[in-house]
């Protein structure tokens, strides 16, 4: 079966694995590197810019929702390999003209840093909506309580609506989170070097597929795996001091 | 359109919108266009095609994975949970190039598939890129399916069995219609993700209208034309899905308390 797997004679898929040059573990554990470090990014990218965009979703004028409005509905319309590849162009543009205008010379934009930046702003758009409804979660009564209390904007945020969301935004926030680490994958595309990219170089090198899509499907699954973890145990300390939904308290 | 959609600022803004996109209609480059014109309704029809193909035969797949995780012993509902974790748990471009790579790269070594009927379909892309998107639709829906087969009431059951209802036909009858009804608006959120994943298809050189954007490019190196002109169409479709899904929830009576 292993030699069905890998027809390059005499290389069996633990060989290929293997850490050291002739194996390629080292290479796909660098591209799993790059998929965590953009997915953090990313997320963090998109975590702020969903919690200004749920808060001015909810509480600013009304041209400033309009203009909110039409940011979430269009990047969730078109695919977010089309907005990838609008966005990392544009992106590049930007950033060198910028600098042509300023008196330095062009750039060529890293990837890490094209790919945080452009899937933070495809994922401000889904962290925006879940905030949101999160936020509507919180009961009216206690954030005018806080105003009536004399609590500043930014204080009130802090210190009631923000903990007090955190609970009923969790499971969304978690399912962007595995969202956010399925479409780095996307960045191969536009030929950046993460897990998927540097899986593809592999099998194309060495003619074994199966083993190298195998091998970085088990690498994917571990991390979506490990993030649910994470995630119950954020959402059992979110929702520390919450009463249990079927003791009928609240 | 109501009386209260028509504010001033939102007429200013639909002024600004209105002038963005005459000024991109007559100062961007769109010479290519006409040179292209007979190809985009086929490539576009592609589209349609693999979104509703593998919407339909993924929702066939679903609907058992769904009732084995919610209705199955245990050695029909593990398999089913386990099938839904690794489907959400890769990306869909991994699994499609495992499928037309790894797989595409397996079938050549065996005589005998190359001597069948089979052969000539297994040697394109398409299918491979219906599979992968059918079983990425079942491995999302079977969990939708799941949680909506779970929801309708224990009674509506009980009182089908109390009727002398056999399993089959109560099941057909009873439990999956309701079911289908409460998951209908998730299922289409899901076929607009859907439709969003197809261009994915284009890196298996399956010609939807992706592909053809991106051949475009190549061609005439025009960057920001043809991908803004693909956005709109991609927009376009989104909002006929959303359309047709309302129109399907609207004809489903419902009682609302």
């Amino acid at each position: 079966m292993l030699g069905l797997i890998a027809p390059t004679a005499a290389a069996s898929a633990f060989d290929l694995l293997a850490w050291s040059p002739p194996g390629w573990g080292a290479t796909l554990v660098a591209g799993l590197w790059n998929t965590i470090l953009i997915a953090f990014g990313a997320y963090g990218l998109g975590l702020f810019i969903g919690v200004l965009g749920a808060f001015g979703k909810l509480y600013g004028g009304p041209i400033t929702r309009d203009l909110l409005g039409v940011y979430t509905t269009l990047v969730r319309a078109v695919p977010e390999l089309v907005l990838i590849l609008i966005l990392y162009f544009a992106v590049t543009d930007a950033v060198n003209q910028f600098l042509v205008f300023n008196g330095y010379e062009r750039i060529q934009l890293s990837g890490v840093a094209a790919g945080i930046a452009v899937l933070g702003i495809v994922q401000g758009a889904y962290s925006t909506e879940v905030l949101r409804g999160a936020i509507q979660s919180v009961p009216a009564g206690q954030i005018e309580a806080a105003r009536a209390m004399g609590m500043p904007p930014m204080l009130l945020a802090r210190r009631v609506t923000l903990p007090l969301m955190t609970a009923a935004a969790v499971p969304g926030l978690a399912n962007l989170w595995l969202t956010c680490t399925k479409d780095t994958a996307l960045l191969a595309v536009v030929g950046f070097i993460e897990l998927t990219k540097a899986t593809s170089l592999a099998a194309g090198t060495t003619k074994a597929f199966l083993t190298f899509y195998l091998a970085a499907g088990v690498l994917y699954l571990i991390l979506s795996l490990l993030s649910g973890v994470v995630f119950g145990r954020i959402e059992r300390w979110a929702r520390k001091g919450q009463r249990p939904m079927a003791g009928g308290g609240m | 359109m109501t009386k209260a959609f028509w504010k001033p600022h939102r007429i200013v803004m639909l002024a600004l919108a209105a002038a963005i996109v005459l000024w991109c209609a007559f100062n961007m480059n769109w010479t290519w266009l006409p040179d292209y014109l007979d190809k985009i309704p086929l490539a576009i029809w592609r589209t349609i095609w693999l979104t509703a193909a593998s919407m339909t035969l993924g929702m066939m797949l679903a609907i058992p994975l769904g009732l084995a995780q919610a209705a199955g012993p245990w050695y029909l509902s593990t398999p089913a949970r386990v099938y839904c974790s690794i489907i959400r748990g890769t990306p869909l471009l991994l699994q499609l190039w495992l499928l037309y790579y790894g797989l595409g790269s397996l079938f050549p070594q065996f005589p005998w598939i190359r001597e069948s009927w089979m052969w000539p379909i297994l040697r394109q892309a398409w299918p491979y890129a219906l599979l992968a998107l059918t079983l990425s639709v079942a491995g999302y829906e079977g969990e939708v399916m799941r949680g909506a087969l779970k929801g309708v009431p224990g009674g509506q059951l009980e009182a089908a069995r109390a009727m002398g209802m056999p399993r089959t036909k109560s099941f057909f009858r009873i439990w999956l219609p309701q079911a289908l009804h409460r998951a209908l608006p998730t299922i289409g959120g899901e076929t607009v993700l859907q439709m969003k994943s197809t261009p994915l298809v284009a890196t298996i050189t399956v010609v939807d209208i992706y592909s053809l954007s991106k051949r475009v490019t190549q061609d005439t190196f025009i960057v920001y034309e043809p991908l803004l002109l693909l956005a709109v169409v991609y927009m376009i479709m989104a909002g006929m899905i959303v359309l047709l899904f309302k129109w399907l929830e609207s004809r489903v009576p419902s009682r609302t308390a």
